[in-house]
């Protein structure tokens, strides 16, 4: 298959229907001329900054590297962000970017209800409307993110179809798209979909990688020996490695959801148990069945509940330059509760996925190692959940 | 003259759409018997994905049933290998790129030439991505069917110039469905892909009414209608042959008296 400037290797492209091309042209030509535009960027940088809480803070986790006994671990603090994720770096971006090209009303998907709460948010300070979908499935274990985007002015639509999960509220905000372009901007929350997506919203998360290098340099003098994140889409997994990515002594690792087992159906391992295919507008990395049906995927954790991996990981997989692990739901929920006690940091269960695997990690490692682990949110928002999981009868 | 060809020949066409194995196989062959005996020039038949993304809520319900009920892409090419026995009209696959992809594009398409499936639909898969299935199409005589949108504005010629088979003209914004009003300039879309193709034009989306499939004939070559057919064969289920046959007459009438 050929490559393009839509592609990463064999990955990507653009495989929706006719009707949104214009759009995603339209969106490709707006964000080449507003990404060079330095009024753009310091409109950016000022929201970032002043708004969302930036740059986060890259946190040396003192009591879990020395409980631990291996590599220097320092979290990256993506959860201190203002509404609680590493979500906002692209909204603010996208949202900025659609009312420059005149839409008034932004539409999204949301898994575990990060994304819709940061689409929500940035809609109402620039006085967008906005619509939410959001599988119905995950509106009743994150009610709590359904009252906050009610709240913020958003309207949530629960989606049914399907699995009602992550994947059915990307199906159905694509159904919205194609209904209504000429004032809507589909405020794509992960590096996946049609291109301009995955590089578009890489770009706005990039800024992760930017100040963990300013800062890991700052304060270690050298570059971390590897950066840990998890991946649902994928977005600040790419976000937090992008920078590092030329700097080839740095492992970049990837922390998937294995659900209840890679070995079992339950999961939503995608580099683990997926193969190559073509759905939500990209070829990439799918956990499907023989006849490319999309598998129905299952994770504790709404946010990684996905059936596929963005294109550049899929590509940065393909040659080697990234590593993709898979980390159960009872590993996670150990990992969650061990930050709790060992750092009063409570993380959200998709970054206790990657949490996890440092813990496996750091262990085996020197003590003059360095691991960056992104805490891409909070976990205020799972509390209910786990202690469910943990057999605790706890309703929000 | 090719089948899909021939279906547009001195007349204006109806093209049904239906779901393969909703609600089961036995159902869909008397469905298409019936549809092609009471006048269905090109039959549409659609495999089932899990998530159509350029479907309404009746034609996803259409794919469930039918992937409930245990179809898969092995399972549609033998119902086609049995109609193709004894009928002639042109068979044009509908799916999502994901189940050609997986089924291996080269060996979708051979098995399209040896079963007789002339044409071929993906809702998922514009012009700029054609390259990906188009070179097996051609080896294997699969016209690769475009679509213009409403939306296709300055891409129509373009599309148009490299049309096979006929065109697919998308009535309107939006997914599939039954809808009360078409309100695009069809007119004025026609009238240039026209100056850039001589390949039939056939509009589909939106299309239930008798009145609706004449005025979309005499604007193109054809009428294409989904939902209102899986409708019924969600109501009637394996009892929907005979109202889908009445529904086709009614509508095979309707496009030829424009």
């Amino acid at each position: 298959m050929r490559e393009n400037h839509t592609r990463f290797g064999i990955h990507g492209g653009q495989y929706i229907p006719e009707t949104l091309m214009n759009a995603v042209i339209e969106l490709e030509e707006a964000y080449e001329k507003y990404k060079a535009d330095p009024a753009f960027n310091r409109e950016l940088a000022t929201l970032f900054n002043e708004y969302a809480g930036r740059p986060s803070r890259l946190y040396y986790a003192a009591k879990m590297t020395e409980d631990l006994g291996g590599a220097k671990i320092y979290l990256k603090r993506e959860d201190l962000n203002h509404t609680g994720a590493h979500k906002i770096n692209n909204v603010l971006g996208q949202a900025l970017l659609a009312k420059k090209m005149g839409k008034t009303r932004l539409i999204a998907e949301t898994g575990a209800g990060q994304h819709g709460v940061a689409t929500a948010t940035a809609a109402a300070l620039m006085g967008m409307e906005c619509v939410v979908f959001m599988g119905e499935e995950d509106t009743i274990r994150q009610a709590l993110n359904v009252y906050r985007m009610r709240l913020l002015g958003a309207k949530v639509i629960p989606v049914k179809s399907g699995t009602a999960t992550l994947k059915d509220a990307v199906s159905e905000a694509m159904r919205e798209w194609t209904s209504r372009i000429e004032d809507t901007h589909y405020c794509l929350g992960s590096v996946m979909g049609p291109h301009p997506f995955p590089t578009i919203v890489r770009d706005f998360q990039a800024v992760i990688s930017k100040e963990i290098k300013e800062q890991i340099l700052a304060k270690e003098g050298h570059l971390p020996d590897a950066v840990i994140a998890c991946v649902g889409g994928g977005s600040n997994a790419i976000g937090s490695f992008y920078h590092f990515i030329e700097d080839k002594d740095v492992r970049l690792i990837g922390c998937e959801a294995a659900g209840r087992g890679v070995e079992t159906k339950e999961t939503a391992a995608t580099i683990a148990t997926g193969k190559l295919g073509i759905f939500h507008g990209m070829k990439s990395y799918f956990c499907q069945d023989e006849f490319g049906q999309i598998a129905p995927v299952y994770s504790i954790s709404a946010g990684l509940d996905y059936p596929g991996i963005g294109p550049e990981h899929a590509y940065l997989h393909d040659i080697g330059r990234a590593e993709y692990v898979a980390v159960t739901d009872e590993e996670a929920v150990c990992a969650f509760e061990y930050l709790a006690k060992t750092e009063g940091i409570i993380p959200a269960i998709e970054s206790a996925h990657a949490i996890s695997h440092a813990m496996r990690l750091a262990p085996t490692l020197d003590k003059d190692r360095i691991l960056v682990i992104t805490v891409s949110g909070r976990g205020d928002k799972d509390c209910a959940a786990i202690a469910r999981y943990r057999g605790e009868d706890l309703h929000e | 003259m090719s089948r899909i060809r021939q279906a547009f020949e001195n007349h204006k066409a109806f093209i049904p759409f239906i779901t393969v194995g909703d609600p089961d196989v036995a159902t869909t062959e008397q469905v298409v018997r019936e549809a092609v005996r009471n006048g269905a020039d090109l039959i549409e038949l659609g495999i089932p994905f899990s998530d159509p993304t350029a479907e309404g809520p009746v034609i996803q319900g259409g794919n469930e049933r039918a992937l409930r009920g245990g179809i898969t892409t092995e399972l549609v090419f033998e119902l086609v290998e049995s109609l193709r026995r004894d009928i002639d009209v042109p068979f044009v696959f509908m799916t999502y790129c994901n189940v050609v992809f997986s089924y291996g594009s080269a060996r979708f398409m051979e098995r399209c030439q040896k079963t007789g499936v002339d044409g071929l639909i993906l809702p998922d898969l514009p012009f700029e991505e054609k390259d990906e299935f188009a070179k097996d199409c051609d080896k294997y005589g699969v016209d690769l069917i475009s679509l213009i949108a409403p939306t296709s504005g300055e891409r129509i010629a373009m599309i148009a110039k490299e049309a096979k088979g006929f065109i697919y003209l998308v009535s309107s914004l939006g997914v599939t469905g039954v809808r009360s009003r078409i309100t695009t300039d069809l007119k004025s879309i026609v009238a240039v892909i026209r100056e850039n193709t001589d390949i039939p034009v056939a509009i589909g989306f939106g299309i239930s009414t008798p009145e609706q499939a004449k005025e979309m004939a005499s604007l193109s070559d054809g009428a294409i209608v989904g939902s209102a057919i899986v409708k019924l064969l969600e109501k009637y289920g394996q009892d929907a042959p005979e109202a889908v046959g009445d529904y086709v007459a009614k509508m095979k009438a309707a496009v030829m008296d424009h």
